[in-house]
């Protein structure tokens, strides 16, 4: 898969200037200078696939992969709104406290999910519900924080996707000290494709209004440490559109960080891919970090306890579901006669089977037991919390029995 | 006469102070036009405009640090945390220079800030949600802090807050926001800001609590008398400055006292106030002083929370401890 799209970008203007890439240089193409920050034209995201589900060529991206590797993410992309739905139904029955929604965010998530290979490694929000899909991790697992049975219960070294981050901001930190460790560990630029690793690190348009943020900015840049810094731009932090956060468009924020940004169609699940394909090439190979800004839409509450009719305009919903990332990609697969009934009546199925897996292993999840949070405060448990532990322990026995 | 619920209560609190001095400010994230999470700024840049009610970038050192010069230039800012862990971005903008710039600049800049925290748990939230970092704020000089506990105290504590001069960590049981309503008699005239009070008298023991954990020890008492025993219970309110006058008064009448918060017991509120009592009543204690609050864990995922939080039986068992010395 790699190697196919490394052929893409032979045609990207820029490309000869590169020193040492056989790939798009996005420090060239977007580079401090360059015209395409300094003028309008240069906000236009990148389109490879139109609203309408028709393709389009751009000088410096391009998706070269077949039809079959479209077919997929389709695939993805469904059964990402469908994990999406079932859990919001499934806060709305009382099985979890609370939900944050990707609607309307998965082609972002799934094109840079899938642009990633084994070996890079992800620093997720608390949304990246798509993103935990492409690496592998069970959605099941994802609805353990929600329901308030666990903070987080997979395993991040397992599918080299950390857990998710609520603090807002604070894992791009981390994102880029894991990369500085790769640098260390001599997978960053060694030449070999399949040892060569990155870290993509996700937050939101709200996000770059943080400390920590423009820190880890500074740090990669510094640095040059191997990071994508993917930002979703869903043009709203809960109640606060993105003109509270930013007078430019986020991704040209990178510039005078001192490394390239680009904006790509957030719901353009190509572009996605390319443009994150892209910027990872130049991390895995030694030339630090990037900013994607991915331009999308939240299209449903911030969180299923948020009321967006008290902050917006019903018609932007509207215009934006024109945009649906999902509506594209069959479009492009029904017209080109790419993909029959037969093949949505599959992806159908699999959708109705991960909903029942998510409601019944939902239900089945079990309440942590209250003793438990004593053993997994410390590495070396210190004798004042083995204390309370037993203490805990003797008090609630002394119910048992009573009622 | 107005029933309210303590959200009600902080928000006309706000509401008041904002018409009271045109130099008042309310600044957080999202607290225009959505109101704040909780609502508990409903209304208010309708009414005040957008320059007074400011909804802020996404970053908490920039809430303070902004306060800080807005300070300097002669305005009162009333920040709104969203939530208790969210405070720490703004961590060194709170300890490192709002609680010093009074005593650095030897008087001659004053602090009138207030930071509104939502605190507690008992909401079935995810993690940063639920904590109850009082004692990190109290343990800071140059900071005063204080807790109300009830929709009338809500009312008029917030008023108070943003009236003094000095820099005023302000916590809000959030559980509470919604959930009882009170009446609210406007002529009655408030106690100070920085005074604790006798919620309900009793002889056997005392208990000492603020915030959330009021209405739990109301309850124990409740549910002790039934039983015969007469607990006294002191809403603390002020917990920098502590005023413990009520407290020494009442442990010497009862001989035993048991202080209760959410947060850990470890180097929390209680600890001072123990050492305290031990100091200025020794010779009526009966028993030692018993502190009953969480565990020195992070707060645990919400699904055990209620294992995790002090409640009516946690504090009736430290009772019972405490009668039988
Ligand atoms: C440090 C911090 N402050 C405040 C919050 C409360 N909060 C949760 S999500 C959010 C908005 C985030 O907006 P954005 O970064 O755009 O991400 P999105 O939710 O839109 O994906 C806020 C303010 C938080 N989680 N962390
Ligand atoms: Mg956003």
């Amino acid at each position: 898969m790699t190697d196919s799209v490394h052929a893409e970008s032979g045609t990207a203007p820029g490309a000869a200037e590169a020193p040492s890439t056989e790939g798009t240089d996005l420090g060239v193409v977007f580079g401090p200078g360059s015209p395409a920050v300094s003028d309008e034209s240069g906000t236009a995201p990148v389109q490879l696939l139109t609203p309408e589900g028709e393709r389009r060529e751009h000088p410096d991206y391009s998706f070269d992969l077949d039809d079959e590797v479209i077919k997929g993410f389709y695939r993805d992309l469904v059964l990402t709104r469908r994990i999406d739905a079932e859990a919001t139904a499934l806060q709305r029955h009382g099985e979890l406290g609370i939900w944050a929604q990707l609607l309307g965010q998965e082609a972002a998530q799934i094109g840079s999910g899938r642009a990633m290979g084994p070996q890079d490694f992800v620093f997720p929000t608390y949304r990246e519900h798509g993103v935990a899909w492409c690496r592998g991790v069970d959605p099941l697992h994802l609805l353990g924080l929600f329901r308030g049975v666990d903070q987080g219960g997979w395993d991040p070294n397992e599918n080299n996707f950390a857990l998710y981050t609520i603090v807002i901001g604070a894992q791009t930190l981390h994102a880029t000290g894991y990369a500085m460790g790769m640098q260390r560990d001599g997978v960053v630029g060694s030449g070999d494709p399949d040892k060569d690793a990155a870290v993509v690190a996700y937050f939101g348009d709200g996000a770059t209004s943080q400390g920590d943020v423009n820190e880890a900015f500074i740090w990669a840049s510094v640095f040059n440490a191997p990071v994508v810094f993917f930002c979703q731009n869903n043009q709203w932090a809960i109640s606060e559109p993105i003109e509270r956060q930013s007078r430019i468009p986020l991704y040209q924020r990178a510039h005078g960080f001192g490394f390239p940004g680009v904006r790509v169609d957030g719901n353009d699940v190509l572009a996605c891919y390319a443009v994150t394909q892209a910027a990872l090439r130049r991390a895995r190979e030694g030339s630090g970090p990037t900013f994607v800004e991915a331009y999308t839409y939240r299209m449903g509450a911030h969180t299923t306890t948020d009321d967006p009719t008290r902050y917006r305009l019903s018609e932007d919903l509207e215009h934006w579901k024109l945009k649906d990332p999902i509506a594209r990609v069959k479009a492009y697969l029904v017209r080109g006669g790419l993909a029959d009934d037969a093949f949505f009546a599959g992806i159908e199925q699999e959708a109705e089977a991960m909903g029942e897996h998510l409601r019944e292993g939902c239900r089945a999840l079990p309440d942590p037991s209250p003793l438990s949070i004593f053993d997994q405060v410390f590495v070396e448990q210190t004798p004042e919390l083995a204390a309370q532990k037993e203490q805990f322990a003797a008090y609630l026995a002394s119910f048992e029995g009573a009622h | 006469m107005a029933q309210i619920t303590l959200a009600k209560g902080l928000n006309q609190g706000l509401r008041a102070a904002l018409e009271a001095d045109p130099k008042v400010i309310v600044m957080g994230e999202d607290v225009g036009k959505l109101g704040g999470v909780f609502r508990i700024t409903d209304g208010l840049q309708k009414d005040f405009g957008e320059d007074r009610v400011i909804d802020t970038p996404l970053a908490e050192s920039g809430i303070l640090g902004t306060a800080v010069g807005l300070a300097m230039r002669g305005y009162r800012p009333v920040c709104e945390i969203q939530f208790d862990g969210f405070v720490y971005p703004a961590y060194d903008q709170i300890v490192s220079q709002v609680a010093k710039i009074h005593f650095r600049s030897q008087g001659k800049i004053r602090m009138p800030i207030v930071i509104r925290i939502p605190f507690g748990g008992g909401i079935g939230a995810v993690e940063h949600h639920s904590e109850s970092p009082e004692a990190q704020f109290a343990h800071t000089a140059g900071l005063k802090v204080v807790a109300c506990s009830n929709p009338v105290d809500g009312f008029h504590m917030i008023q108070q807050a943003i009236a003094s001069d000095d820099p005023i960590v302000f916590f809000e049981p959030k559980r509470q926001y919604h959930a009882d309503k009170a009446e609210l008699d406007e002529s009655v005239q408030p106690a100070a800001l920085f005074s604790s009070r006798v919620v309900r008298e009793g002889s056997d023991a005392t208990l000492l609590a603020y915030g959330p954990m009021v209405k739990t020890c109301v309850q124990a008492a409740q549910a002790a008398a039934d039983e015969g025993q007469s607990l006294e219970v002191i809403d603390l309110r002020t917990l920098s400055p502590l005023d413990l006058v009520p407290v020494v008064e009442s442990v010497r009448k009862t001989g035993r006292v048991i202080v209760t918060h959410e947060a850990t017991v470890n180097l929390g509120l209680g600890s001072e106030i123990a050492a305290r009592i031990s100091e200025q009543c020794f010779y009526s204690l009966e028993a030692p002083v018993l502190r009953v609050g969480g565990f020195d864990t992070p707060y645990p995922p919400s699904r055990i929370e209620d294992d995790y939080l002090p409640d009516l039986d946690r504090v009736l068992d430290a009772v019972d401890r405490a009668l039988a010395y």
